[in-house]
């Protein structure tokens, strides 16, 4: 990937104005934006409710939220979280990255493409409007099972479990779609001489990600079809009244959840090694070693999905077979970690605040890989298990591996997509304000989990007051200095300084030799790569 | 990858049709709801007699646009905007799909083999003198032990199982043959003989049709006279619901494959050139091997 040659031609394209080029859209571009910003949206919209949970859990005792509601406000924040603002950012940075990156024209099915953005809105609509009629009086309001849906809770539920069951359908048909075209665009769609070992690591991340998408969702789209004939239609799959378990349901769930979260993770490992070598100024450390332990990750994620059960009850060949799978899975991880710290290892290093995302995710992300590690210890898990510690080792996971992951890519990309550069000064003062808040939020929360403090409950005991106080009036300072992150990105999209075409002295790949921002169709002749 | 260097590849222009598709998703879901639920306080009681009709109207939309979404990539087709290159993320893409669809009927095999491997043995196998369920072997087909649901009483019924040697042989016939004469069809292409491509798929929407038929008659019986419902405990629910979706892909399948015999005798396909007669085909074979693990684990065993 060392010498390219390009070719592109500005070409007019005549495309609808106003809404109309957005809803009828097949530029991938177009799509990646529209992905991004519904994932800012809805980060907003779920980060609004667990700032609401963090007031109430301020101090011991209720003081605003009914116990009802709280659990509401749980279950709708993750699944806002998961499945409408982490999954579309990563989906998003694919659409637009993607094709760039590999010298595509767009990406290979462009009206599929579309439908898989237009399928968000409506389920956002089906997961938030039961909670927003709540708020006015009418009826019992959103789905309170947890985001896992799991029965007996969710079989007696309200209507709310019915919508959650149906939005989930649709961000599953979303999410089937969105593999499908990224996995025929990089099967297909590379530019001559990009071979596969020398595709973007990025690309990789993605290609791994959307295989487990594949294997995965139609299973949960299956399990939460049983809950839904289980609620109305008189079947007995979680009922051991019929013969059924409650039980299956968790296993069910978890052979998709597990793999869930590599689903949110991989994209991250992919783009997080381009971060570091443009950085570090020099070639990525072990690409053969990263893509080899890719796969191997996503391997073993569809075979570990019961170590997020322990408790609930299995043989004990079961329980040691969980364990140890889980475990495995960090052998390839240290591989990764390894990699990343090699790559930046005497290399010629700037930290921009990309790098500064970059870095602080290593170090957040290895503390939420090893707590996970101690979760897999069937032994120590029955003390962990559905505590404050679990919280905080997932938050980790998913808002260090996964959010700080994205905003390092928004940092890294941004100029490219919008052609000026954002202000540095404010990208630093977001990444500390964010790196620091999020440790205050969240540390006091492994130790409320090891003393005992159980997660998902309204109120708490007396000797847990001060590291609730800590941990939220941390989580307010993170939501609040979120804000700048908007900030930034808006005026970046509305001016600022020119951008040049590599952005960044060390970037390389394809996506760097187009102008920045690159043209509506960018490779309508494909690049050679050699 | 290097032969398609001076390729332009095909970028359709924009389409309405994904975004009213969703809009009528949106509606066909929340219509759903609204019809089978309603909340506590019945506050969203009076949308119950609304919720039918908002079923039809988004049904109505998604099948409309999916027809004009199809019709679009057909005038595309046959005007050759898509050549090889095209041709190949068809290819690709409707092999992923069909992986998709084969993880979906996974969930409900792996019910079916959890319970009954599982769950309904060890409902049998609790301590005798502390079991809750005194007289239940465990036996499968199994309807469960019984017991309060949602502070119902369930009695499970005496079960009959459908036997595999009736309808269920027949019907495995018919759709092995149905995959036999899509291969003729097939050849029928590749060799350029119109006559025997349309009787070829005739014969195969026909067996398609003749398959649904046998399974309502099959669905019938089980209703009215063998006490077998989608409530009959672990084996009701699998049975109809393994069935079910698998009879829902067979409606599917049938309808493509009606499309694509009208596109045959319109004289679309070239024997170069005909990846919607492939990918039908493909999804219908994908069909016909669910089915065998559905007579083989659901009748048979």
């Amino acid at each position: 990937m060392s010498t390219t040659t390009v070719a592109h031609h500005e070409e007019h394209h005549d495309h609808p104005a106003g809404i109309m080029r957005w809803l009828t859209t097949t530029n991938h571009k177009d799509i990646g934006t529209m992905y991004l910003t519904f994932s800012l949206i809805m980060f907003f919209v779920g980060g609004s409710m667990i700032l609401a949970i963090r007031a109430e859990l301020f101090q011991p005792g209720l003081q605003l939220l009914n116990p009802e509601f709280f659990n509401q406000l749980i279950g709708v924040h993750a699944l806002v979280m998961i499945f409408a603002a982490l999954m579309p950012a990563a989906t998003g940075f694919a659409n637009w990255m993607i094709p760039l990156q590999i010298g595509a024209p767009d990406m290979a099915l462009p009206r599929l493409n579309n439908w898989g953005f237009w399928l968000l809105p409506p389920s956002a609509i089906l997961l938030t409007l039961p909670f927003t009629l709540a708020l006015f009086g009418i009826g019992d309001g959103a789905l309170a099972t947890g985001w896992t849906f799991y029965p007996p809770l969710s079989v007696q539920g309200g209507i709310g479990v019915d919508f959650a069951i149906f939005a989930v359908h649709l961000l599953g048909i979303s999410s089937v779609l969105g593999s499908i075209n990224i996995i025929v665009t990089l099967f297909n769609m590379r530019a001559p001489g990009m071979t596969l070992m020398k595709m973007p690591m990025f690309a990789w991340g993605w290609l791994i990600t959307a295989f487990l998408l594949i294997a995965t969702i139609p299973v949960l789209a299956g399990a939460v079809t049983m809950l839904l004939t289980d609620r109305h239609f008189g079947t007995h799959f979680f009922d051991a009244a019929g013969g059924g378990d409650p039980i299956m349901f968790q296993h069910l769930f978890w052979f998709f959840g597990h793999p869930e979260v590599y689903i949110l993770l991989l994209p991250v490992w992919g783009f997080i090694p381009q971060i570091l070598e443009t950085f570090s100024r020099k070639p990525m450390y072990g690409y053969k070693a990263q893509v080899y332990s890719l796969w191997a990750i996503g391997a073993l994620a569809v075979v570990v999905w019961a170590h997020h059960f322990f408790t609930a009850g299995m043989p004990v060949p079961a329980l040691l077979y969980f364990m140890y799978s889980t475990m495995a899975i960090s052998l390839p991880l240290a591989v990764l970690f390894f990699c990343w710290i090699k790559t930046m290892w005497k290399g010629s290093m700037s930290f921009e605040t990309p790098m500064l995302f970059a870095v602080g995710w290593i170090i957040l992300f290895g503390i939420g890989g090893l707590t996970g590690l101690v979760l897999a210890d069937v032994a120590a898990d029955a003390q962990y298990h559905n505590s404050y510690f679990v919280v905080a080792h997932f938050h980790y996971t998913l808002f260090a591996g996964g959010i700080m992951g994205i905003m390092a890519g928004t940092y890294y990309w941004l100029p490219k997509m919008t052609g000026h550069m954002y202000s540095e000064k404010l990208g630093k003062l977001h990444f500390w304000l964010t790196a620091i808040s999020f440790n205050l939020t969240f540390i006091p929360q492994f130790f409320l989990g090891l003393a005992g403090m159980p997660r998902r409950i309204p109120d708490y005991a007396l000797q847990f007051a001060e590291f609730n106080m800590i941990s939220s009036i941390a989580a307010f300072v993170l939501g609040f200095s979120q804000l700048l992150f908007v900030y930034n990105i808006v005026s970046c999209a509305r001016g600022g300084k020119k951008a040049t075409d590599q952005v960044w002295e060390g970037a390389k790949g394809l996506e760097w030799t187009l102008p920045s921002p690159p043209p509506y169709h960018s490779f309508t002749e494909q690049p050679t790569v050699k | 990858m290097a032969t398609h260097s001076n390729n332009h590849y095909y970028v359709p222009h924009g389409s309405v049709y994904p975004a009213v598709i969703s809009a009528g998703l949106l509606t066909l879901a929340s219509g759903f709801i609204f019809t089978v639920a309603t909340d506590k306080s019945k506050d969203l009681a009076y949308l119950q007699a609304p919720g039918k009709w908002m079923m039809y109207i988004g049904a109505a939309i998604i099948i409309g646009m999916v027809f004009k979404w199809m019709g679009t990539i057909i005038t595309e087709s046959i005007t050759g905007q898509f050549k090889h290159w095209e041709d190949k993320s068809f290819r690709i893409g409707m092999i992923v799909f069909i992986c998709s669809e084969i993880a979906f009927f996974a969930a409900f095999f792996g019910a079916l083999f959890y319970m009954r491997i599982l769950s309904v043995p060890d409902l049998a196998g609790f301590d005798p003198l502390f079991t809750p369920y005194k007289d239940f072997l465990g036996a499968w087909p199994s309807a469960g032990p019984g017991g309060t649901v949602l502070g119902v009483e369930y009695h499970p019924g005496k079960l009959e199982p459908m036997g595999a040697w009736g309808l269920p042989a027949i019907n495995t016939m018919l759709l092995l043959t149905s995959g036999a004469t899509i291969t003729w069809a097939h050849w029928a292409l590749i060799k350029n003989n119109r006559n025997q491509l349309i009787a070829g798929m005739l014969l195969t929407v026909l067996l398609g049709i003749a398959f649904l038929v046998c399974q309502s008659f099959e669905y019938h019986e089980a209703y009215t006279e063998m006490g077998l419902t989608l409530g009959s405990g672990a084996y009701g629910a699998t049975f109809f619901m393994l069935t079910g979706f698998h009879g829902f892909h067979v409606t599917l399948g049938t309808i493509m494959l009606i499309v694509i015999l009208i596109r045959c005798m319109k004289g679309h396909f070239t024997p170069e050139h005909h990846f919607g007669f492939e990918g039908v085909a493909w999804y219908w074979h994908f069909v016909d091997v669910v089915w065998l693990g559905l007579f083989i684990f659901v009748y048979w065993l």
